[in-house]
């Protein structure tokens, strides 16, 4: 390949490592606040709160662990061998959860679990109990943070175990059943070490959504990392106390980064055949069949019927004074903000991806899965990362334009909408990528050589093979980009210039005055996006139906 | 006339490794050549040369007597007018299978687009799959698809690269015929690339056999097997054992299975001692002979029997005996040796 276009390779593969350097930038800024001195706030975070941070982290990433493992393994069992009523619907409906922000989520059920909410008020009336007069959880706790992650989270764990359970050979299923392993011996013995590695992919990604949320924590009022960053960086106005918390922030993704990606390469040697054919499949009777039932009803009814019935019913209830000039204007920004970010995102992905596929080199490669790390690093962590070298090069500008023209620059990078879209490159480009060179490979090289010797330029091969081929994932990576700007927080919250709003930072100032019912037409408009890629996964999941 | 395809010291490879060394040879008008030899050898290179998808670094290409391919000049694969066969066939999964065929023919018109894939359609024998797509065709469909794709827009040569390897092994061979007979038919030069000598013997007119970025021997699948041009030719072509001989005379050798007469000059003095190939069918079982050898090993493979034998002298050679005389490890059975062609290698 590389014959045919040496002068296009002298300026593209340069251009890749400049894209992987530039929006790879923030993490390694953050990166090497690790060895930077400390600092009286430091010392003063390590004497009060660091301790706390770590506890409620370990905490959290220990129960919605748990939470995620038990909900996502059981219900893709379920769905993928057994066979009870609902079951087809179940195998897509149980992803609905994940079109819910953590954030939205947890005020929802504050809303409605609280002493003034809808709950409790029944539960007075009909019993004519006063304040103390009877035990219900507290909502807003370090276990109720549990239940929330878990309840939005158990679909990774779901997605990708139902995955490899579908794609486990009914020949070893088999093969354990002649060795005298029942149904559910041969679940623990065989089918569930095999999709090990699958799991561990899925929890990994559900712990790194758990450590980068900042509005359900902050608004639970749990002392994690991303709040005491928040809280240092706003409260104490100390940048690089804050950055140093965003560098063991860091590290602890790191760490499931690494976990993560080894799992995956794991899962590939756990491929037992290349031939599949329908799994087996357990009728299952009445009792256990109501069982199974309820078990992955469960999920979705806490997961998204109920909070989508309580939001629904708060925006019925306030859409009247709520969707007025200024929130046209908010849901312009935010959509302002998520298509440009979209396009920017799928364009650059093209770039790299193409570079890859042309020039492949290790350098090339090496910038790209740098690049690609960035859907694992927390949204503050990337706002800070992006601010510190921001404003060094705006001070720095600022100087010298005052030094030699006696004019102030001011700011010009942070703070600007410049900043935000940047941030976003960095968190999101990640996902572009990856769906893009996923519909990349199945062109195969081959394709381009035989259009050449069919008479096509490169030009025309890319308008009549690629451009049809590609159409799908392109759409497709667009989407998730879109989405995912759409729900964002933290980032936008750090880094929007001065007050410039989104749906999310709306829905989340109002939740956090305690305005809940006010908050939720935001907050449903971000739902109802958020169920595109939903929709589009489910397609996804009934097009690749095993044996079919 | 002079030749169609002319390959002269082509040098060539990928970024800093060189993958082919000195490569030259020829093809006449309508002739069939392959490219034969183990995976890694540089065969495909030289198919991706002829293309146009790799630039020659040393010695050149023509075609016609026009150079495509040297140092100075490059023609891209787009303006060679050279179809091309993949391993994987390539087929383009979001067209039907006559909009691949009409992929390249987009020089002519509606009407005639029309007639020419009919016509490819039926040669290769799948008229009725016009609005299939290629996922919904077995694989020798889909190879049958490429093929007709590759040659609709009459390709001055066309190029076959390990064509057959992804298909079931009783359909390869039947393949191969059917796809020499098409070529043969269309009077259509072709070059071959695999790593299967019976492919290669259904298929070619020529082969030359490669191992390490050079052509070791070119010739037609009788000459490769009795005439082996080295050691490497004679083990890679068919089967056989090299057992040890005494010179004679400058055509006769001596062996443990008896004197063995040549009709080509041996290269070494009487008295050397030289090897010398003895191939399965070189050795005839014959119970009236005075030699003989222990079974050691036997695989029955339909209309005859391969005798793996030892002798006395702890020689082990190779047998081909018709498959009603079935015989049982560790018996004795009587040899003789029966050789058309011999082939000697001095030592070195």
């Amino acid at each position: 390949m590389t014959a045919s276009y040496p002068y296009l390779q002298r300026l593209w593969k340069p251009g890749i490592l400049l894209v992987a350097i530039l929006f790879s930038l923030p993490i390694f800024t953050i990166a090497s606040f690790i060895i930077h001195p400390t600092n009286e706030v430091w010392q003063h975070l390590l004497d009060t709160v660091l301790s706390e941070y770590l506890v409620n982290s370990a905490l959290l990433m220990l129960g919605v662990g748990i939470g995620t493992l038990v909900i996502g393994v059981g219900c893709a069992w379920l769905t993928s061998v057994c066979i009870f009523p609902g079951k087809r619907f179940f195998a897509w409906a149980l992803l609905l959860p994940l079109a819910f922000p953590a954030y939205i989520i947890a005020y929802t059920y504050t809303g409605m679990f609280d002493y003034a909410g809808p709950v409790q008020t029944w539960i007075r009336d009909t019993t004519g109990w006063g304040l103390h007069d009877y035990f219900f959880p507290e909502v807003r706790s370090l276990g109720g943070a549990v239940t929330m992650f878990s309840l939005v989270l158990y679909p990774y764990v779901y997605l990708l175990s139902r995955a490899a359970f579908l794609e486990q050979s009914v020949c070893v299923l088999e093969v354990s059943r002649t060795l005298g392993c029942s149904v559910w011996s041969s679940f623990y013995r065989v089918a569930l070490p095999l999709a090990r590695p699958a799991i561990v992919a899925g929890l990994s990604l559900a712990l790194m959504e758990t450590l980068a949320d900042y509005g359900a924590v902050s608004y639970f009022g749990l002392g994690v990392f991303t709040t005491g960053i928040f809280r240092t960086w706003f409260g104490l106005g100390d940048g690089t106390a804050a950055a140093k918390l965003a560098a063991i922030l860091l590290v602890f993704v790191f760490v499931l980064v690494v976990i993560e990606r080894w799992s995956r390469k794991q899962s590939r040697y756990h491929h037992t055949s290349n031939r599949y054919s329908a799994l087996p499949q357990y009728r299952l009777d009445g009792y256990h069949a109501g069982l199974a039932f309820c078990a992955c009803f469960i999920p979705l009814l806490l997961g998204f019927l109920l909070p989508a019935y309580q939001l629904a019913l708060w925006a019925f209830e306030t859409y009247e004074h709520m969707i007025d000039i200024s929130f046209v204007k908010l849901t312009l920004h935010s959509i302002t903000l998520a298509l440009s970010a979209a396009v920017l995102a799928v364009v650059l992905a093209l770039f790299l991806a193409y570079g890859k596929r042309l020039f492949s080199s290790n350098a090339v490669a090496t910038s790209i899965r740098v690049v690609a790390t960035g859907y694992a690093i927390p949204g503050t962590v990337v706002a800070v990362g992006v601010i510190i070298p921001f404003a060094w090069i705006d001070n720095s500008l600022d100087t010298i334009m005052r030094e030699h023209f006696g004019y102030s620059s001011g700011l010009l990078l942070s703070g600007s909408l410049f900043a935000v879209m940047f941030a976003y490159m960095v968190r999101f480009l990640s996902v572009s990528i990856q769906s893009v060179e996923s519909g990349l490979t199945k062109i195969k090289l081959s394709m381009d050589d035989a259009a050449r010797s069919l008479a096509y330029t490169p030009i025309e091969i890319l308008m009549k093979v690629h451009l049809p081929l590609m159409k799908g994932t392109v759409l497709t990576a667009f989407l998730i980009v879109f989405v995912d700007v759409m729900k964002e927080l933290p980032a936008t919250l750090i880094l929007r210039p001065f007050n410039f709003n989104t749906l999310a930072v709306r829905a989340f100032e109002l939740a956090s005055d305690e305005r809940l019912a006010d908050s939720s037409t935001a907050a449903l408009m971000i739902v109802v996006v958020g169920l595109v890629p939903v929709v589009l996964l489910s397609h996804s999941i009934a097009a690749s139906r095993v044996g079919s | 006339m002079t030749s169609h395809l002319e390959v002269e010291k082509l040098d060539a490879g990928y970024e800093d490794l060189q993958v082919l060394n000195q490569v030259s040879f020829t093809l006449q008008p309508g002739e069939i050549g392959c490219m034969l030899g183990p995976s890694g050898c540089g065969k495909t290179t030289v198919l991706r040369a002829i293309a146009g998808f790799e630039p020659a670094w040393r010695g050149r290409i023509l075609i016609d007597d026009v150079e495509v391919s040297s140092r100075k000049i490059y023609l891209p694969p787009e303006k060679r007018n050279i179809g091309m066969v993949f391993q994987d066939f390539a087929l383009f999964p979001h067209l039907r299978v006559e909009d691949n065929v009409r992929f390249g023919l987009k020089s002519l018109s509606r009407k005639e687009q029309q007639t020419r894939i009919q016509e490819m359609l039926a040669i290769v024998g799948m008229p009725a799959y016009a609005q299939a797509y290629p996922h919904q065709l077995s694989g020798g469909q889909q190879q049958r698809i490429a093929l007709a794709r590759a040659l609709a827009p009459r390709p001055r040569i066309l190029l076959l690269d390990e064509p057959f390897s992804n298909l079931d092994v009783e359909l390869r061979e039947q393949l191969a015929r059917e796809v020499r007979s098409i070529l043969k038919q269309e009077n259509k030069t072709a070059i071959l690339v695999t790593h299967d000598q019976n492919e290669a013997f259904a298929m070619a007119d020529q082969i030359c056999v490669m191992n390490e970025g050079s052509i070791l021997q070119q010739g037609s699948g009788y000459d490769l097997y009795h005439r082996p041009a080295n050691r490497f030719v004679a083990d890679f072509i068919g089967q056989g054992v090299i057992i040890p001989a005494t010179v004679e005379s400058s055509m006769r050798v001596k062996t443990a299975l008896g004197v063995i007469e040549g009709n080509n000059k041996i290269d070494a003095e009487p008295g050397a001692i030289v090897d010398v190939l003895i191939r399965p069918d070189d050795v005839i079982h014959d119970d009236e002979s005075t030699d003989s050898a222990i079974v050691v090993e036997k695989a029955f493979r339909g209309a005859d029997f391969l005798y793996f034998l030892r002798m006395d002298s702890g020689i082990e050679v190779m047998c081909l005996a018709p498959s009603h005389h079935n015989h049982k490890i560790n018996e004795r059975i009587g040899i003789r040796l029966n050789v058309d062609h011999l082939v000697t290698f001095s030592r070195n």
